[in-house]
Protein backbone atom coordinates (compact mmCIF):
# COMPACT_ATOMS: atom_id res chain seq x y z
CA UNK A 1 0.00 0.00 0.00
CA UNK A 2 1.20 3.79 -0.71
CA UNK A 3 2.59 5.15 2.12
CA UNK A 4 2.87 8.98 3.59
CA UNK A 5 6.57 9.84 5.34
CA UNK A 6 4.96 10.09 8.48
CA UNK A 7 3.44 6.16 7.96
CA UNK A 8 6.24 5.26 6.78
CA UNK A 9 8.84 6.23 9.84
CA UNK A 10 5.95 5.41 12.09
CA UNK A 11 5.86 1.18 10.69
CA UNK A 12 9.24 1.55 11.04
CA UNK A 13 9.86 2.46 14.15
CA UNK A 14 6.91 -0.09 15.08
CA UNK A 15 8.07 -2.98 13.28
CA UNK A 16 5.89 -2.95 10.52
CA UNK A 17 6.00 -2.79 6.83
CA UNK A 18 2.75 -0.19 6.98
CA UNK A 19 0.75 1.31 9.43
CA UNK A 20 -2.72 2.74 8.55
CA UNK A 21 -4.24 5.57 10.29
CA UNK A 22 -5.78 5.68 13.04
CA UNK A 23 -3.94 2.32 13.93
CA UNK A 24 -2.29 2.48 18.12
CA UNK A 25 1.31 1.20 17.86
CA UNK A 26 4.32 0.96 20.03
CA UNK A 27 6.88 2.55 18.63
CA UNK A 28 10.84 2.69 19.39
CA UNK A 29 11.89 6.57 20.29
CA UNK A 30 15.23 7.85 18.38
CA UNK A 31 15.51 10.44 21.10
CA UNK A 32 13.01 11.69 24.13
CA UNK A 33 13.64 15.67 25.29
CA UNK A 34 12.22 17.62 27.86
CA UNK A 35 13.33 21.16 29.17
CA UNK A 36 13.61 22.75 32.96
CA UNK A 37 9.70 22.87 33.13
CA UNK A 38 9.00 20.13 31.79
CA UNK A 39 11.65 17.84 32.87
CA UNK A 40 11.59 17.97 36.84
CA UNK A 41 7.63 16.23 36.68
CA UNK A 42 9.19 13.54 34.27
CA UNK A 43 11.85 12.52 36.55
CA UNK A 44 9.73 12.59 39.62
CA UNK A 45 7.45 10.07 37.59
CA UNK A 46 10.30 8.39 36.02
CA UNK A 47 11.58 7.63 39.74
CA UNK A 48 8.17 6.64 40.83
CA UNK A 49 8.75 3.58 37.99
CA UNK A 50 11.48 2.05 40.03
CA UNK A 51 13.37 1.66 36.87
CA UNK A 52 17.60 2.52 37.44
CA UNK A 53 18.99 3.38 33.92
CA UNK A 54 17.12 5.62 31.23
CA UNK A 55 16.84 3.54 28.13
CA UNK A 56 20.16 5.12 26.78
CA UNK A 57 22.62 7.76 28.28
CA UNK A 58 23.19 9.35 24.85
CA UNK A 59 19.75 9.48 23.98
CA UNK A 60 17.65 11.00 26.69
CA UNK A 61 18.48 14.68 26.55
CA UNK A 62 18.10 17.65 29.05
CA UNK A 63 17.93 21.08 28.06
CA UNK A 64 17.44 23.85 30.77
CA UNK A 65 16.33 26.32 28.67
CA UNK A 66 12.79 28.37 29.65
CA UNK A 67 14.21 30.16 32.58
CA UNK A 68 17.55 30.01 32.54
CA UNK A 69 19.81 31.97 33.40
CA UNK A 70 17.83 30.70 36.41
CA UNK A 71 15.60 33.83 36.74
CA UNK A 72 14.75 33.30 40.64
CA UNK A 73 14.97 30.54 43.70
CA UNK A 74 12.14 28.45 42.60
CA UNK A 75 13.28 28.08 39.05
CA UNK A 76 16.81 27.35 40.24
CA UNK A 77 15.55 24.60 42.46
CA UNK A 78 13.61 23.03 39.07
CA UNK A 79 17.39 23.38 37.12
CA UNK A 80 19.25 21.75 40.06
CA UNK A 81 16.72 18.69 39.32
CA UNK A 82 18.06 18.36 35.51
CA UNK A 83 21.46 18.76 36.48
CA UNK A 84 21.24 16.19 39.30
CA UNK A 85 19.42 13.47 37.25
CA UNK A 86 22.17 13.81 34.33
CA UNK A 87 24.72 13.72 36.85
CA UNK A 88 23.27 10.02 38.33
CA UNK A 89 22.26 9.07 35.30
CA UNK A 90 25.30 9.85 33.34
CA UNK A 91 23.22 11.50 30.71
CA UNK A 92 25.88 13.00 27.72
CA UNK A 93 23.65 15.40 26.30
CA UNK A 94 22.76 17.47 29.29
CA UNK A 95 23.31 21.13 28.25
CA UNK A 96 24.49 23.43 30.93
CA UNK A 97 24.36 27.24 30.87
CA UNK A 98 27.60 28.23 28.35
CA UNK A 99 26.74 25.59 26.66
CA UNK A 100 22.93 25.50 25.80
CA UNK A 101 20.66 27.10 23.83
CA UNK A 102 16.81 26.93 23.25
CA UNK A 103 16.14 23.27 22.66
CA UNK A 104 14.49 23.38 19.05
CA UNK A 105 17.75 25.49 17.46
CA UNK A 106 20.15 23.66 19.00
CA UNK A 107 19.12 19.87 18.69
CA UNK A 108 19.30 20.39 15.00
CA UNK A 109 22.69 22.47 15.06
CA UNK A 110 24.37 20.20 17.01
CA UNK A 111 22.85 17.41 14.67
CA UNK A 112 21.60 15.36 17.56
CA UNK A 113 18.21 15.06 15.46
CA UNK A 114 18.53 13.69 12.33
CA UNK A 115 16.08 12.59 9.28
CA UNK A 116 13.97 9.76 9.88
CA UNK A 117 14.16 9.57 13.55
CA UNK A 118 10.89 9.05 16.07
CA UNK A 119 11.18 12.31 18.76
CA UNK A 120 9.22 12.62 21.52
CA UNK A 121 9.64 15.93 23.47
CA UNK A 122 8.33 17.33 26.59
CA UNK A 123 7.50 20.88 24.62
CA UNK A 124 4.77 21.24 22.05
CA UNK A 125 7.39 22.70 19.41
CA UNK A 126 9.14 19.28 18.98
CA UNK A 127 7.45 19.22 16.11
CA UNK A 128 10.23 21.61 14.56
CA UNK A 129 12.52 18.23 13.50
CA UNK A 130 9.85 17.52 10.52
CA UNK A 131 11.79 20.09 9.08
CA UNK A 132 14.53 17.11 8.89
CA UNK A 133 11.78 14.73 7.58
CA UNK A 134 11.78 13.34 10.87
CA UNK A 135 8.52 12.35 12.77
CA UNK A 136 8.91 14.72 15.84
CA UNK A 137 5.89 15.84 18.09
CA UNK A 138 5.43 16.86 21.76
CA UNK A 139 4.12 15.01 24.82
CA UNK A 140 3.45 15.95 28.41
CA UNK A 141 6.08 14.92 31.38
CA UNK A 142 4.24 11.39 31.87
CA UNK A 143 4.32 10.30 28.25
CA UNK A 144 8.19 11.10 28.55
CA UNK A 145 8.84 9.48 32.12
CA UNK A 146 7.23 6.36 30.00
CA UNK A 147 9.75 7.02 27.08
CA UNK A 148 12.97 7.81 29.27
CA UNK A 149 12.47 4.42 30.54
CA UNK A 150 11.56 2.22 28.45
CA UNK A 151 12.47 3.90 25.02
CA UNK A 152 9.10 3.22 23.59
CA UNK A 153 6.45 5.53 22.81
CA UNK A 154 2.05 4.72 22.59
CA UNK A 155 0.64 6.74 19.29
CA UNK A 156 -2.07 6.80 16.68
CA UNK A 157 -1.03 7.25 13.74
CA UNK A 158 -2.51 10.64 12.36
CA UNK A 159 -4.23 10.84 9.17
CA UNK A 160 -2.06 13.37 6.76
CA UNK A 161 -3.03 16.79 5.18
CA UNK A 162 -0.93 17.72 2.32
CA UNK A 163 0.29 21.93 1.74
CA UNK A 164 1.61 22.00 -1.63
CA UNK A 165 3.25 25.50 -2.10
CA UNK A 166 3.53 26.89 -5.58
CA UNK A 167 5.78 29.73 -6.79
CA UNK A 168 8.82 31.65 -6.22
CA UNK A 169 8.41 33.96 -2.88
CA UNK A 170 8.60 37.64 -2.73
CA UNK A 171 11.18 39.67 -0.87
CA UNK A 172 10.82 39.11 2.41
CA UNK A 173 8.97 37.05 2.48
CA UNK A 174 9.88 34.09 4.58
CA UNK A 175 8.75 30.36 5.90
CA UNK A 176 7.37 32.32 8.86
CA UNK A 177 5.03 33.78 6.47
CA UNK A 178 4.55 30.24 4.55
CA UNK A 179 3.21 29.24 8.03
CA UNK A 180 1.69 32.11 9.12
CA UNK A 181 -0.40 32.18 5.98
CA UNK A 182 -1.15 28.24 6.14
CA UNK A 183 -2.78 28.75 9.97
CA UNK A 184 -4.74 31.61 9.15
CA UNK A 185 -6.27 29.04 6.52
CA UNK A 186 -6.24 25.88 8.66
CA UNK A 187 -6.94 27.89 12.16
CA UNK A 188 -5.68 26.75 15.21
CA UNK A 189 -7.61 23.46 15.29
CA UNK A 190 -7.35 22.22 11.60
CA UNK A 191 -5.29 20.07 11.94
CA UNK A 192 -6.16 18.78 15.04
CA UNK A 193 -4.76 15.02 15.66
CA UNK A 194 -2.89 14.90 12.00
CA UNK A 195 0.22 15.45 10.48
CA UNK A 196 1.53 18.61 8.04
CA UNK A 197 2.99 17.27 4.93
CA UNK A 198 4.32 20.28 3.51
CA UNK A 199 5.75 20.37 0.00
CA UNK A 200 5.46 21.52 -3.67
CA UNK A 201 8.31 23.86 -5.41
CA UNK A 202 8.44 26.80 -2.76
CA UNK A 203 9.54 24.30 -0.43
CA UNK A 204 12.00 22.49 -2.67
CA UNK A 205 14.19 25.76 -2.67
CA UNK A 206 12.98 26.95 1.22
CA UNK A 207 16.83 26.69 3.23
CA UNK A 208 16.62 25.00 6.22
CA UNK A 209 16.04 27.54 8.84
CA UNK A 210 12.79 28.95 6.77
CA UNK A 211 11.59 25.06 7.15
CA UNK A 212 12.50 24.93 10.70
CA UNK A 213 9.87 27.99 11.54
CA UNK A 214 7.36 25.82 9.36
CA UNK A 215 7.80 22.66 10.84
CA UNK A 216 7.93 24.54 14.54
CA UNK A 217 4.34 25.97 14.10
CA UNK A 218 2.41 22.43 13.29
CA UNK A 219 1.85 22.76 16.42
CA UNK A 220 -0.44 26.26 16.17
CA UNK A 221 -3.29 24.38 13.66
CA UNK A 222 -3.46 21.94 16.49
CA UNK A 223 -1.04 19.05 14.07
CA UNK A 224 0.68 16.15 15.94
CA UNK A 225 3.39 16.56 13.88
CA UNK A 226 4.98 18.84 10.60
CA UNK A 227 7.09 17.61 8.17
CA UNK A 228 9.33 18.31 4.80
CA UNK A 229 10.64 15.54 3.18
CA UNK A 230 14.44 15.24 3.10
CA UNK A 231 16.61 16.27 0.18
CA UNK A 232 20.13 17.83 -0.89
CA UNK A 233 18.69 21.00 1.45
CA UNK A 234 18.75 18.35 4.19
CA UNK A 235 21.55 17.01 3.57
CA UNK A 236 23.93 19.97 3.14
CA UNK A 237 22.71 20.70 6.81
CA UNK A 238 22.80 17.14 7.99
CA UNK A 239 26.23 15.87 6.55
CA UNK A 240 28.61 17.70 8.99
CA UNK A 241 26.09 17.34 11.79
CA UNK A 242 25.64 14.05 12.13
CA UNK A 243 27.25 11.70 14.53
CA UNK A 244 25.13 8.37 13.53
CA UNK A 245 23.40 6.95 10.89
CA UNK A 246 19.88 8.50 9.65
CA UNK A 247 17.61 7.44 7.28
CA UNK A 248 15.52 9.52 4.43
CA UNK A 249 11.90 8.64 4.01
CA UNK A 250 9.41 9.77 1.44
CA UNK A 251 6.03 9.64 0.87
CA UNK A 252 5.09 7.72 -2.09
CA UNK A 253 2.94 9.58 -5.10
CA UNK A 254 -0.10 7.66 -4.59
CA UNK A 255 -0.02 8.03 -0.74
CA UNK A 256 -3.57 8.67 0.54
CA UNK A 257 -4.08 12.01 2.42
CA UNK A 258 -7.43 13.12 4.20
CA UNK A 259 -7.08 16.63 2.33
CA UNK A 260 -5.18 18.93 -0.13
CA UNK A 261 -4.55 22.26 0.08
CA UNK A 262 -3.06 23.92 -2.69
CA UNK A 263 -1.32 27.72 -1.99
CA UNK A 264 0.15 30.14 -4.41
CA UNK A 265 2.78 31.24 -2.34
CA UNK A 266 4.03 33.47 -4.95
CA UNK A 267 1.32 35.80 -3.68
CA UNK A 268 2.08 35.80 -0.29
CA UNK A 269 3.24 39.26 1.44
CA UNK A 270 5.13 39.33 4.80
CA UNK A 271 2.31 37.82 7.43
CA UNK A 272 1.35 39.41 10.91
CA UNK A 273 -0.76 37.39 13.39
CA UNK A 274 -2.71 39.81 15.46
CA UNK A 275 -3.21 38.74 18.89
CA UNK A 276 -4.96 36.84 20.94
CA UNK A 277 -4.55 33.41 18.60
CA UNK A 278 -1.33 32.70 15.64
CA UNK A 279 -4.44 31.89 12.89
CA UNK A 280 -5.04 35.46 12.93
CA UNK A 281 -2.71 35.95 10.49
CA UNK A 282 -3.09 39.47 7.90
CA UNK A 283 -0.85 40.55 5.70
CA UNK A 284 1.86 43.16 6.68
CA UNK A 285 0.53 46.23 4.49
CA UNK A 286 -3.19 45.53 6.24
CA UNK A 287 -0.93 46.12 9.52
CA UNK A 288 0.42 48.62 8.59
CA UNK A 289 -2.31 50.41 7.89
CA UNK A 290 -4.07 49.71 11.31
CA UNK A 291 -1.20 52.03 12.56
CA UNK A 292 -0.54 49.77 15.06
CA UNK A 293 2.26 51.36 17.85
CA UNK A 294 4.34 49.52 20.08
CA UNK A 295 6.73 49.20 22.88
CA UNK A 296 8.85 46.02 22.13
CA UNK A 297 10.29 43.60 19.61
CA UNK A 298 11.63 40.49 20.33
CA UNK A 299 13.89 38.55 17.53
CA UNK A 300 14.87 35.60 18.58
CA UNK A 301 13.16 31.51 20.25
CA UNK A 302 12.44 28.46 18.31
CA UNK A 303 10.76 29.90 15.50
CA UNK A 304 13.30 32.22 14.53
CA UNK A 305 15.88 32.35 16.17
CA UNK A 306 18.95 31.20 13.79
CA UNK A 307 21.97 33.18 12.44
CA UNK A 308 19.82 33.13 9.13
CA UNK A 309 17.17 35.23 11.00
CA UNK A 310 19.52 37.90 12.47
CA UNK A 311 21.27 38.54 9.08
CA UNK A 312 17.62 39.52 7.86
CA UNK A 313 17.06 41.74 10.89
CA UNK A 314 20.68 43.31 10.66
CA UNK A 315 20.42 43.59 7.22
CA UNK A 316 17.06 46.69 7.63
CA UNK A 317 18.71 47.52 11.46
CA UNK A 318 22.67 48.61 9.63
CA UNK A 319 22.83 52.29 10.13
CA UNK A 320 19.71 52.74 12.04
CA UNK A 321 18.52 53.08 15.55
CA UNK A 322 15.53 51.42 17.39
CA UNK A 323 12.49 54.07 18.23
CA UNK A 324 12.55 55.89 21.14
CA UNK A 325 11.18 54.61 24.08
CA UNK A 326 11.46 51.09 21.46
CA UNK A 327 12.72 48.45 23.16
CA UNK A 328 14.21 46.26 20.72
CA UNK A 329 15.78 42.41 22.04
CA UNK A 330 17.94 40.15 20.10
CA UNK A 331 17.76 36.65 21.43
CA UNK A 332 20.23 34.33 19.28
CA UNK A 333 19.29 30.80 19.51
CA UNK A 334 22.23 29.38 20.55
CA UNK A 335 25.68 30.12 21.93
CA UNK A 336 27.07 29.28 17.87
CA UNK A 337 24.56 31.52 16.83
CA UNK A 338 25.86 34.39 18.83
CA UNK A 339 29.71 33.35 18.21
CA UNK A 340 28.65 33.62 14.56
CA UNK A 341 26.93 37.02 15.24
CA UNK A 342 29.64 38.22 16.51
CA UNK A 343 32.08 37.40 13.41
CA UNK A 344 29.86 38.53 11.22
CA UNK A 345 29.53 41.69 12.89
CA UNK A 346 26.02 41.62 13.67
CA UNK A 347 26.29 42.47 16.98
CA UNK A 348 28.25 45.60 16.20
CA UNK A 349 24.93 46.43 13.86
CA UNK A 350 22.60 45.42 16.86
CA UNK A 351 24.26 47.47 19.51
CA UNK A 352 24.73 50.39 17.19
CA UNK A 353 20.47 50.23 16.62
CA UNK A 354 20.78 50.52 20.89
CA UNK A 355 19.22 46.81 20.73
CA UNK A 356 19.73 44.83 24.09
CA UNK A 357 21.68 41.40 23.20
CA UNK A 358 20.41 38.82 25.56
CA UNK A 359 21.96 35.60 26.07
CA UNK A 360 20.14 32.00 24.97
CA UNK A 361 17.28 31.65 26.39
CA UNK A 362 13.16 31.39 25.81
CA UNK A 363 12.75 34.39 27.68
CA UNK A 364 10.33 36.78 27.06
CA UNK A 365 8.73 34.07 24.51
CA UNK A 366 6.56 32.10 27.05
CA UNK A 367 6.61 35.59 29.28
CA UNK A 368 9.15 34.19 31.57
CA UNK A 369 11.87 36.94 31.94
CA UNK A 370 14.34 39.03 29.96
CA UNK A 371 11.12 41.54 28.86
CA UNK A 372 8.06 40.78 30.15
CA UNK A 373 5.49 43.03 29.27
CA UNK A 374 3.33 45.53 31.40
CA UNK A 375 -0.66 46.00 31.00
CA UNK A 376 -1.65 47.87 27.95
CA UNK A 377 1.77 47.30 26.51
CA UNK A 378 2.23 45.53 23.04
CA UNK A 379 5.05 43.66 21.65
CA UNK A 380 6.25 42.28 17.64
CA UNK A 381 7.95 39.12 18.22
CA UNK A 382 9.19 36.37 15.87
CA UNK A 383 7.93 34.05 18.10
CA UNK A 384 5.31 31.49 17.58
CA UNK A 385 2.47 32.21 20.25
CA UNK A 386 0.75 35.25 21.08
CA UNK A 387 -1.73 34.15 23.48
CA UNK A 388 -3.36 36.30 25.98
CA UNK A 389 -0.63 36.81 28.33
CA UNK A 390 1.89 34.29 26.86
CA UNK A 391 4.46 37.63 27.30
CA UNK A 392 3.42 38.69 30.50
CA UNK A 393 0.42 40.79 31.51
CA UNK A 394 -2.72 39.38 30.34
CA UNK A 395 -3.63 42.81 29.06
CA UNK A 396 -0.72 43.03 26.57
CA UNK A 397 -0.92 42.42 23.36
CA UNK A 398 1.80 40.07 21.07
CA UNK A 399 1.99 39.99 17.23
CA UNK A 400 3.83 37.74 15.88
CA UNK A 401 5.89 38.20 12.14
CA UNK A 402 8.92 37.44 10.69
CA UNK A 403 12.71 38.89 11.69
CA UNK A 404 12.70 41.57 8.71
CA UNK A 405 8.99 43.05 10.05
CA UNK A 406 9.88 43.31 13.73
CA UNK A 407 12.99 45.04 12.51
CA UNK A 408 10.92 47.35 10.60
CA UNK A 409 8.46 47.81 13.08
CA UNK A 410 11.28 48.25 15.81
CA UNK A 411 12.89 51.22 13.50
CA UNK A 412 9.84 52.85 13.40
CA UNK A 413 7.85 52.47 16.47
CA UNK A 414 4.88 50.53 15.13
CA UNK A 415 4.04 47.66 12.89
CA UNK A 416 6.04 48.61 9.47
CA UNK A 417 6.66 46.36 6.43
CA UNK A 418 10.30 46.04 5.40
CA UNK A 419 9.94 48.44 2.55
CA UNK A 420 9.03 51.32 4.67
CA UNK A 421 12.36 51.88 5.80
CA UNK A 422 14.70 50.91 2.90
CA UNK B 1 -15.51 7.62 41.42
CA UNK B 2 -18.33 7.12 38.51
CA UNK B 3 -20.76 9.67 39.69
CA UNK B 4 -19.72 13.31 39.78
CA UNK B 5 -22.16 16.32 40.51
CA UNK B 6 -21.18 20.09 40.76
CA UNK B 7 -21.71 23.24 38.89
CA UNK B 8 -20.47 24.00 35.14
CA UNK B 9 -18.17 26.72 34.53
CA UNK B 10 -18.09 27.84 31.03
CA UNK B 11 -15.24 28.84 28.78
CA UNK B 12 -15.01 29.39 24.99
CA UNK B 13 -13.71 28.07 22.37
CA UNK B 14 -9.38 27.28 22.28
CA UNK B 15 -8.84 28.04 25.70
CA UNK B 16 -5.03 27.46 25.47
CA UNK B 17 -2.46 26.15 28.14
CA UNK B 18 -1.33 29.47 29.04
CA UNK B 19 -5.19 30.73 29.88
CA UNK B 20 -5.34 27.42 32.26
CA UNK B 21 -2.00 27.78 33.88
CA UNK B 22 0.30 31.06 32.79
CA UNK B 23 3.70 30.46 32.37
CA UNK B 24 5.38 32.99 34.68
CA UNK B 25 3.65 30.28 37.38
CA UNK B 26 5.63 27.39 35.86
CA UNK B 27 8.56 27.60 38.24
CA UNK B 28 7.18 25.12 40.02
CA UNK B 29 5.18 21.69 39.43
CA UNK B 30 3.54 21.71 43.10
CA UNK B 31 0.08 20.91 42.21
CA UNK B 32 -1.38 23.26 45.32
CA UNK B 33 0.63 26.47 43.81
CA UNK B 34 -0.41 25.34 40.34
CA UNK B 35 -3.80 25.41 41.72
CA UNK B 36 -4.04 28.72 43.04
CA UNK B 37 -3.51 30.24 39.70
CA UNK B 38 -6.02 27.94 37.18
CA UNK B 39 -7.23 30.14 34.61
CA UNK B 40 -6.16 33.06 36.21
CA UNK B 41 -6.01 34.98 33.01
CA UNK B 42 -9.50 34.05 31.80
CA UNK B 43 -11.66 34.35 34.84
CA UNK B 44 -9.77 36.63 37.42
CA UNK B 45 -10.52 34.94 40.58
CA UNK B 46 -11.74 31.37 39.76
CA UNK B 47 -9.61 29.34 41.51
CA UNK B 48 -11.39 30.80 44.81
CA UNK B 49 -14.10 30.27 43.63
CA UNK B 50 -14.45 26.72 42.29
CA UNK B 51 -15.85 24.18 44.31
CA UNK B 52 -14.05 20.84 44.76
CA UNK B 53 -16.67 18.48 42.18
CA UNK B 54 -17.43 21.28 39.76
CA UNK B 55 -17.17 21.06 35.96
CA UNK B 56 -15.71 23.19 33.66
CA UNK B 57 -17.54 23.49 30.06
CA UNK B 58 -15.59 24.66 27.24
CA UNK B 59 -15.67 25.33 23.43
CA UNK B 60 -13.56 23.45 20.61
CA UNK B 61 -9.74 22.53 20.83
CA UNK B 62 -9.77 22.73 24.53
CA UNK B 63 -5.99 22.82 25.99
CA UNK B 64 -4.07 24.21 22.82
CA UNK B 65 -0.80 25.45 23.13
CA UNK B 66 1.71 24.12 25.26
CA UNK B 67 2.72 20.73 26.44
CA UNK B 68 2.83 21.65 30.04
CA UNK B 69 1.38 18.55 32.11
CA UNK B 70 1.01 21.45 34.83
CA UNK B 71 -2.38 22.64 32.83
CA UNK B 72 -4.71 19.20 33.66
CA UNK B 73 -2.27 18.97 37.24
CA UNK B 74 -3.52 22.46 37.72
CA UNK B 75 -7.40 21.95 36.75
CA UNK B 76 -7.57 19.02 38.93
CA UNK B 77 -5.56 20.48 42.05
CA UNK B 78 -7.97 23.27 41.71
CA UNK B 79 -11.11 21.13 42.37
CA UNK B 80 -12.31 20.30 38.89
CA UNK B 81 -14.00 16.69 38.61
CA UNK B 82 -14.42 16.49 34.80
CA UNK B 83 -13.81 18.88 31.81
CA UNK B 84 -16.23 19.10 28.48
CA UNK B 85 -15.91 20.04 25.15
CA UNK B 86 -16.46 19.27 21.40
CA UNK B 87 -12.80 18.78 20.86
CA UNK B 88 -9.71 19.17 23.37
CA UNK B 89 -5.95 19.14 21.48
CA UNK B 90 -4.42 15.97 21.01
CA UNK B 91 -1.20 16.50 23.44
CA UNK B 92 -3.83 17.85 26.07
CA UNK B 93 -5.97 15.17 25.62
CA UNK B 94 -2.91 12.68 26.60
CA UNK B 95 -2.01 14.85 29.46
CA UNK B 96 -5.23 14.68 30.91
CA UNK B 97 -5.27 10.92 31.24
CA UNK B 98 -1.72 10.48 32.21
CA UNK B 99 -2.61 12.42 35.06
CA UNK B 100 -5.83 11.08 35.63
CA UNK B 101 -8.25 14.56 35.08
CA UNK B 102 -11.30 13.00 33.59
CA UNK B 103 -12.39 14.32 30.12
CA UNK B 104 -15.52 13.82 27.88
CA UNK B 105 -16.04 14.91 24.30
CA UNK B 106 -19.53 15.94 23.51
CA UNK B 107 -20.33 18.50 21.54
CA UNK B 108 -24.43 18.93 22.66
CA UNK B 109 -23.48 18.90 25.80
CA UNK B 110 -20.54 21.67 25.53
CA UNK B 111 -23.27 23.94 23.55
CA UNK B 112 -26.42 23.41 25.74
CA UNK B 113 -25.38 23.37 29.50
CA UNK B 114 -25.42 26.92 30.65
CA UNK B 115 -22.86 28.25 33.39
CA UNK B 116 -24.33 27.51 36.93
CA UNK B 117 -26.18 24.67 35.77
CA UNK B 118 -26.17 22.36 38.14
CA UNK B 119 -24.63 18.50 36.42
CA UNK B 120 -24.36 14.91 37.13
CA UNK B 121 -21.74 12.61 35.43
CA UNK B 122 -21.46 8.91 35.16
CA UNK B 123 -18.14 8.41 33.95
CA UNK B 124 -18.22 4.55 33.07
CA UNK B 125 -21.22 5.16 31.28
CA UNK B 126 -20.54 8.59 29.92
CA UNK B 127 -23.73 9.86 30.20
CA UNK B 128 -23.93 13.83 31.40
CA UNK B 129 -26.98 14.91 32.82
CA UNK B 130 -27.77 18.80 32.73
CA UNK B 131 -29.79 18.56 36.18
CA UNK B 132 -30.78 21.99 35.60
CA UNK B 133 -32.35 21.69 32.54
CA UNK B 134 -33.77 18.16 32.46
CA UNK B 135 -31.08 17.48 29.35
CA UNK B 136 -29.43 14.42 29.11
CA UNK B 137 -26.33 13.81 27.11
CA UNK B 138 -24.06 10.88 26.19
CA UNK B 139 -20.37 11.58 25.60
CA UNK B 140 -18.19 10.04 22.82
CA UNK B 141 -16.70 6.85 24.20
CA UNK B 142 -13.16 6.33 25.22
CA UNK B 143 -10.63 4.88 23.33
CA UNK B 144 -10.61 1.00 23.99
CA UNK B 145 -6.63 1.42 24.43
CA UNK B 146 -7.37 4.77 27.23
CA UNK B 147 -9.56 2.70 28.75
CA UNK B 148 -7.04 0.12 28.96
CA UNK B 149 -4.28 2.57 30.02
CA UNK B 150 -6.98 3.37 32.71
CA UNK B 151 -7.83 -0.02 34.08
CA UNK B 152 -4.54 -0.08 35.05
CA UNK B 153 -4.86 2.63 37.08
CA UNK B 154 -2.76 5.16 34.40
CA UNK B 155 -0.08 4.90 31.48
CA UNK B 156 2.81 4.97 34.90
CA UNK B 157 1.26 1.96 36.58
CA UNK B 158 0.86 0.07 32.93
CA UNK B 159 4.67 0.51 32.68
CA UNK B 160 5.35 -0.57 35.87
CA UNK B 161 3.18 -4.05 35.53
CA UNK B 162 4.68 -4.99 32.53
CA UNK B 163 8.02 -4.50 33.24
CA UNK B 164 7.90 -6.29 36.66
CA UNK B 165 6.39 -9.05 34.73
CA UNK B 166 8.65 -9.61 31.93
S1 LIG C 1 11.37 29.68 22.42
FE1 LIG C 1 9.26 29.87 23.12
S2 LIG C 1 8.08 28.40 21.96
FE2 LIG C 1 10.25 27.89 21.69
S3 LIG C 1 10.67 26.34 23.23
FE3 LIG C 1 11.14 28.31 24.15
S4 LIG C 1 9.24 28.98 25.16
FE4 LIG C 1 8.72 27.32 23.78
Amino acid sequence: MAQTITEKILAFHAGFDEVEPGQLIEAKVDIALANDVTAPIAIAEFEKLGVEKVFDDERVLLIPDHFTPNKDIKSAEQAKILREFAKKQGLKNYFEIGRVGIEHVLLPEQGLVLPGDLIVGADSHTCTYGALGAFATGVGSTDLAAAMATGKVWLKVPETIKVVYHGKLAPWVEGKDLILHTIGILKVDGALYQALEMTGETIDTLPMYGRMSMANMAIEAGAKNGIIAPDEITLDYVRSRAQRDYTLFASDPDAVYCKTIEIDASAIRPQVAYPPLPDKSRSVDQAAADKIEIDQVVIGSCTNGRIEDFRLAASLLKGRKAAPYMRLLIIPGTQDVYRQMIKEGLTEIFLDAEALISPPTCGPCLGGHMGVLAAGERAVATTNRNFVGRMGHPESEVYLSNPAVAAASAILGRIAAPEEVL
Amino acid sequence: MNNIQGKAWKFGDDVDTDAIIPARYLNTSDPLELAKHCMEDADTGFAGKVKAGDIMVAGKNFGCGSSREHAPIAIKAAGVACVIAPTFARIFYRNAFNTGLLILESVEAAAAIEAGHEVAINSTTGTIDDLTSGQRFKAQPIPDFMQKLLDDGGLMEHWRKRLESS
